[in-house]
Formats: structure tokens, sequence, C-alpha cells
């Protein structure tokens, strides 16, 4: 014997019991209007929540539209946020949380429009999200005004003699472009015009929000859907409607379902643990060397620019001495001419390496200059202050220095890289005479620091710059004491 | 301590890495793209989230639902980047939501150049978005404090559910400077009062709509008891050479390193100069300037590398009581010691 059930109505648990958000009186029934779509899709929703036992584990954002209160009801995380802006949105809400359900629910100005790029964005990426696309065709929350996915000839408030294609270009088909993309699980269109294809829509919402639980990934579900109020007509005209004239524009279709075969996301867990962020940020290894300062140096401040070809070693000549300069206790700092001159063209840093605390890191007027060609010595020479220093690169600089007010130190910087077979190592053969003109650097400290300034790099480069340095400095000892 | 010669864009990563920062999202502009570098490179050896988002619209988004969601969340960029997130911003002002923004200044208006300018003073400091909000503003002018103040910046947010900005410029962002570098932080403030995590007991609304009038009013009251408070409490400034200083310049990043080295030159040449450098620039240090007035200062110079923003705030400080005057570079200029002094000499007489 079969005994009879009874019936008990009542709202899913996916919603709030008392819609305590909602001002006014009225807090037992959506601010929708009559024959509004989003009740429907709301209870479809609410209910697969209940059925999944996901309810509390879901994450909506409310879009702006008419949805814009969707967090009126369902009782889950919410988040209302900027127009369009829902899948970036529930992008970061995603990776914040990846055991959530997270869904992006969007009108069609809201993901069509101002939010076009990004939907398309956070499909390409394959979010773990689900994308409810509430498409009816004309913007509902502003009084009516014309939609990415407002019909041709259609009439709205901004399209008073009827959507022109010739201006306003087509009704955009936004899952015929979700289905371009490789990375979305599932994309599907129904419609909300029948019981029939109410069923299909219900069935697609609890696929979706399963996607979502079962992290297979981004899932989109473009659902066409009356506007009464907004199109000036009567609940079941506007039914017709859909049927008549969007279905012809925007037909129903399962696009792509991929999901059985998906594998769940994984996302890693963040290592918060102090000893471990000091472990992997490398704190044991870092610089901790105090090598003694010369007192009997030729300079006991630098302020220095190194300049010359993009490619000769500019940058990394100045990285290097400010790693030095660090080893031995000194106040340093470093500056690059950054930007489009990097690439090509000519490149020059400052370099400042002295006891005090350092103002000013451009070497407006610098006391040291390393000039490796020639464009470098006309600018560079000028700016030097008087009885400052020149280091300039013979091999490349055909001209005599022309001021007779500073010391000059004419090097083959790259003759003598070349003759060490590597024209790259110009930057420790400047090095190298750095320390033997300043009297600031010990050669010996420099070799042991090699592993360090090379970090990573293979045993015989290390050896070939330590070379480098030892020629630079031994070139100045031989040929200027 | 252990310690690293860095770029500032790079110390401010690892200074969010220290203070327990769990995601980036960010758009690459010059010169503050090494920030998204250093987060691509950093973020994921420690099982954290970095996403290039598609746009600086959509990354400040990315960090408002993170933020909604309990995380320490960054996002960087420069002037033109900043323009187009102050919606979000605006949006995370308005639902309390903490969040960091570095913003690596550099020259405008429109796509102007990637030489250093502070002309975004007045969209950051003023709260550039639409409605009634400020933000925090930490102006470091050192790698170390790129990566001190980037994890002051998080504790900030974190105790006045607001969006921070790290406000420096192009020179502080590119410069390499030994960083010394501190030590993690072991513990990170409790959100679950409003926090969402996809669970039954967080269950939260992270919104910004106040339908009702005098409802959107209170809050608005509400927020300007709270940035009362930040004004009473967080002021932070730099005070150098002021003891026995007749004329007080004040700069903050870039510039107020070329006034270090200006005043270096200065008292060389036996002229007492001082500088006064806001540490914050929201809080705006309003009480330590307005007491410069009482002083029997020879002048107030002002050195921006704006049009007069920051001068404009010193003015309003100072309350007609003194004028400060102005020396300012702009295009991607710097201004150089001397060029300092010299304007110190003939504005003064001395």
């Amino acid at each position: 014997m079969i005994m009879a059930q009874k019936t008990v109505l009542r709202k899913p648990k996916g919603f709030i019991d008392v819609y305590r958000h909602k001002p006014g009186a009225e807090k037992d029934r959506t601010h929708y209007c009559p024959g509004c779509g989003h009740g429907i899709i709301h209870k479809l929703i609410a209910e697969a929540l209940e059925d999944f036992d996901i309810v509390e584990k879901t994450i909506i954002i409310s879009p702006v539209g008419c949805s814009v209160f969707a967090y009126y009801y369902f009782h889950t995380g919410n988040l209302q946020v900027p127009h369009g802006r829902a899948p970036a949105v529930a992008t970061s809400v995603s990776r914040a949380n990846p055991d959530s359900v997270v869904i992006s629910y969007q009108g069609d100005g809201d993901l069509a429009a101002i939010g076009g790029n990004n939907i398309l964005q956070a499909a390409n990426r394959g979010e773990n999200m689900v994308v409810f696309f509430v498409n009816n065709a004309i913007y509902g929350m502003t009084g009516g005004q014309m939609a990415p996915t407002t019909l041709e000839g259609q009439i709205t408030t901004t399209t008073p003699y009827g959507r022109n294609v010739k201006t306003d270009g087509y009704p955009i088909q936004v899952c015929e472009i979700i289905n371009q993309l490789t990375a979305p699980v599932y994309v599907v269109r129904t419609s909300l015009h029948d019981m029939p294809n109410i069923r299909k829509t219900r069935a697609a919402v609890r696929k979706a929000v399963l996607n979502a639980r079962d992290k297979k990934g981004f899932s989109f579900v473009e659902i066409l859907s009356m506007c009464p109020s907004g199109w000036k007509m009567d609940s079941v005209p506007a039914q017709n409607w859909i049927k008549e004239n969007m279905i012809p524009r925007f037909p129903l279709d399962t696009f792509r379902d991929i999901s059985e075969d998906t594998p769940a996301i994984e996302r890693p867990v963040p290592v918060m643990d102090p000893d471990e962020v000091k472990k992997i940020l490398g704190y044991s290894v870092l610089s901790d060397s105090n090598f003694e300062k010369n007192p009997d140096a030729a300079l006991e401040k630098v302020a220095l620019r190194v300049a010359g070809f993009g490619g000769q070693g500019i940058m990394s000549a100045g990285i290097a001495l400010a790693n030095v300069g660090m080893e031995y206790g000194y106040n340093v700092s470093w500056l690059p001419s950054y930007g489009p001159e990097m690439r090509g063209g000519t490149a020059n840093c400052s370099v400042k390496i002295q006891e005090d605390t350092i103002g000013a890191s451009e070497c407006t007027e610098p006391n040291l200059v390393i000039a490796m060609n020639q464009p470098s010595l006309e600018k560079f020479e000028k700016i030097l202050v008087p009885e400052g220093t020149l280091i300039y690169n013979t091999t490349l600089i055909n001209i005599e220095p022309s001021r007779g007010d500073i010391k000059v130190y004419p090097i083959p910087i790259t003759g003598i890289a070349d003759e060490l077979g590597d024209t790259r190592v110009q930057s420790m053969v400047n090095v190298g005479a750095f320390a033997a003109v300043t009297g600031m650097f010990d050669p010996g400290e420099i070799e042991n620091l090699m592993s360090f300034l090379f970090k990573g790099k293979p045993e015989s480069v290390i050896k070939l710059n330590e070379k480098a340095v030892r020629k630079g400095y031994e070139y100045v000892k031989e040929n200027f004491s | 301590m252990p310690r690293k010669l860095m770029k500032g864009n790079h110390a401010a990563v690892y200074g969010a890495i220290l203070a327990g920062c769990k995601a980036y999202y960010g758009y690459p502009i010059t010169p503050a793209s090494e920030i998204a570098e250093s987060a691509s490179a950093l973020f994921p050896k420690f099982g954290r989230t970095f996403l290039q988002a598609e746009s600086e619209v959509a990354a400040i988004n990315m960090v408002y639902g993170a933020a909604g969601c309990g995380q320490r969340v960054l996002t960087g960029s420069s002037g033109p980047g900043i323009s187009l997130k102050q919606e979000g911003l605006s949006y995370c002002a308005a639902s309390a939501l903490p969040c960091v923004v570095i913003d690596i200044m550099r020259g405008g208006p429109g796509l102007g150049n990637i030489g250093p300018e502070q002309s975004d003073y007045n969209q950051v400091i003023k709260g550039g978005g639409h409605g009634n909000y400020k933000v925090i503003v930490l102006a470091p002018n050192s790698a170390q404090e790129m990566c001190d103040l980037t994890m002051l910046a998080f504790e900030l947010a974190d105790k006045y559910r607001n969006p921070v900005f790290v406000l420096t410029d192009g020179v502080i962002g590119q410069m390499m400077e030994v960083v010394e570098l501190p030590e993690p932080v072991t513990e990170l403030p409790d959100k679950s009062e409003w926090a969402i995590y996809g669970t039954a007991d967080s269950r939260h609304l992270i919104n910004s709509i106040y339908l009702d009038h005098d409802d959107l009013e209170q809050w608005n009251r509400e927020l300007m008891k709270k940035y009362a408070i930040i004004q009473k409490n967080e002021v932070r400034v730099e005070e150098y050479r002021m003891d026995d200083a007749e004329i007080v310049a004040i700069g903050y990043g870039s510039s107020s390193r070329v006034l270090r080295s200006a005043i270096g030159i200065a008292r060389e040449r036996g002229i007492k100069l001082g500088m006064l450098r806001p540490i914050t620039l929201f809080p705006f240090p309003v009480d330590e300037i307005a007491e410069l007035a009482d002083r029997g200062l020879k002048g107030i110079l002002t050195v921006e590398m704006s049009d007069g923003q920051l001068v404009d705030d010193v003015n309003l400080a100072l309350s007609g009581k003194m004028i400060s005057d102005l020396h300012n570079r702009m295009g991607g200029n710097v201004p150089t010691a001397l060029e300092i002094c010299e304007k110190v000499s003939e504005l003064y007489g001395v």
C-alpha cells in the first residue's frame, strides 16, 4: 500500500528564510517584477544548493543590474560587485576559497557589454566557477535601454527607432563566443519560456553547480529570460516573445559538455609558517660578510656613472660594485637609466658607495665616470666634478678626453675582455679597474664574493669573471702606478 | 640581520610575502612591472596566488574579491593604471575591505612618460574614485622602506579595514639599495566577523549599497569617524637637521632623497636648511607642518615632482600663518641638490 505523502510547501534552504537585507516591509517576497525570469532562476539555484547540500559552501557574486540584490535572497556568502566585474571578483574568491562553490550571476549588459573582457578571460582561465548569464535582451534595472543582446529592430529606450545593426551592431551570441575557448567545461543555452524548457534549465543549473562542487572548472549557463516590464508586455506574451523572437537568434543548445572527462582543479596550500618563509627566501644564505674598509683608499666616497652601449655589461658592472660595497658595510645605491633606452642604444647607471646615508641616488655630479663608448665619454665627462676621475675604454674610444682638471685612466676594457675569450666579462674588468683606481676594494675579497655574485652560474663562468677582475685590477696597477 | 641588494619594487614584494600576503593580482605597467614580475616569481614558491589580470580594472576587482575573503592581497601599478583602478578602490573603501596598492608614479598626464614623477598625489591622497572616502597613504623613500612600509601597509589595512597605498615614484621603485630583511609576521588578524570563507559561519555580505539615504549618510559619517581616528593616530614624519633649521624644506619620496643631499651642500655653505618629510600623506602631518609657522623660520620650501599638488596641502596646514614656496620639476625630471640650494639662496637671500 502506498502511503500518501504530505506535500510541504516551503522555500528551498538555499534562500534566507526572511529576507532581512531587503529594505521595506515585504521581507517575504522578491523585488523582481511579476513575470520576470529572475525569480525562477533564483529558485532553481536555491533548490539545487539544498539538494546537493552545498548551501553553506556557496558564495554568490551579485552584479549590477536587476539582480544587484540577489544577496537579499541567498543564504550563502554574498559579494555585491562593480558593474561587469563579477567574473574577476569570482576569480579571486574561488582562488581564495578553492573548496567553495562560486557563482557569478550576471545580466546581459553586465556580462556582454561593460564586462565583456572579464567574462572571456575568466572563461579562458578555466576558473572554477559557474556563470549564470540571464539574457533578456534589455537593460532592466536602468529602465529598458539597449543591451548587447537586444534583437535587430527591437525598440528600447535608447533604440526608439529599433536596433539598427548598421549603427548599433548585431545581438551578441555569447555562448557561441565562449565556445571558441579551450578551457570551459560546460557551455549551454536554455530558456524559461515554458515548463519543458524550465525543466531543461533546471537540469543545466544542477549540472553547473555540481561541476563547481567537483572543481571541474568553468561552467557557463545562458538563460533566455522574460522581462515584461522592459519589453512593455504582459507575462504570457513575454514568454511567447522569447519563443518567437529570441530563440531564432539565440538557439538553445548544449554547446559543450566535457566535465565528465575533466580532472578536478587542484590549488596549492599557501605556505605561511615564518620559518618556512625565511627558508624559501634564503635568509640563511644572504649576505652577512663585513670586509675591512681600506683607510688609505684614494676615494672614500663614490658617486659613479657607468655608461656605454646596451650589452656592454653597464648595469651588471654597477650592480656588482654595489654588491661589493654592501659587503664592505658601505651604504650603496644603484639607479639605472630605465625604459626604452635599455633596448639597444646607450645605457647608464648611477652607483653611490659611501659611509653616510645616501641622499639622491642619481649621480648628477659624479666623482667617477666609466665611459665604455664615445657618446658616453662625451656626455658624462662634462658632468664630472673638478678633480674627478675618468676611466674610459680605449678599445672603442679613439678620442682624448677634453678636460684638463680630471684624472684619466685610459684602459682597453673591451680588448682585455676579448683577450680572455668572452666580451661579456667587460663588466668585471671594470670592477677590477674600479678596485685599483679607488683603492676601496681588495681584489682578493672580490674573488671571495664571486660565487655569491654569480650564484647559479657554472664554475667556468665564475672562474672567467674572476680572471677578468684580476686583469682589470692588474692593468691599472701596472700602467698607472 | 640578513641583507640583500634589491630594487625598491622587489623589496615591496618581499615585504608583502613577509606580511603574509596570500595573493597578488596585477597588470604590467612601467615603471611598476618589476612588482608583478617579482610576485610572479615569488608567490608560487609559497603556494600563494599570482595572477596577471586581463586589465587594471579586473586586477582591482580581484583584489576586492580576495580582500572580501579575508586574504591579505596586493596589487601594483602606476599613474594610468591607478586611474583605471579608482572605481574598484571606491568599492573597496566603501565595503571596508583591507587591501594594499603600490603606485610607482610616472610622468603624466595622459600617456606621459615612464620617468619618475609625483603627480598621482591628488588622485591617490584625495581618494580618486567616486564618493566620500579616503585611503591611507604611505610614502617610502628607500628600498628598505619599500619593504618595511609595505609590511606596515598590510597591518594598517587590517587595523582600519581600509585600502592602503604605498605611494612612491619610478626612482625609488627602480633603485637598488641594501635591504635588511625583517622577520615574517607570525600571526594574522582574525577576520571571521566579516570575511567570507565559503563556510556555514562565514556567510557574510560584502556590499556598498545603501538605498536608504539616511543609512548611507550614517555609513559616510562612520567612515569620517574612522578617518579622524587615523588622522589622530597614524601620522608619521621624518625630521632631518631640524633642530637648528632656519629654512625648512618639505618633500616625500625621491624629492626627500634629493633634499637630504641638498641639505648636505647647504650646510657646507653655512645655510641652516632642514627637512620635514611626510611618511604618511594621508593622514597628512597637519599639526607638524602648522607648528613650523611658530618657529620664526626664514622660509618653508616645498619640493615636489608635480604641479603644486603637495604645496597646496602644506599651505592648507599652515592656514595662512606662513606660505610655503614651491620648487618643482615634472615630466620625468628629478630636482637636483644644487638646483634646490640655488633656489633656497635666491628665495631667502642666504
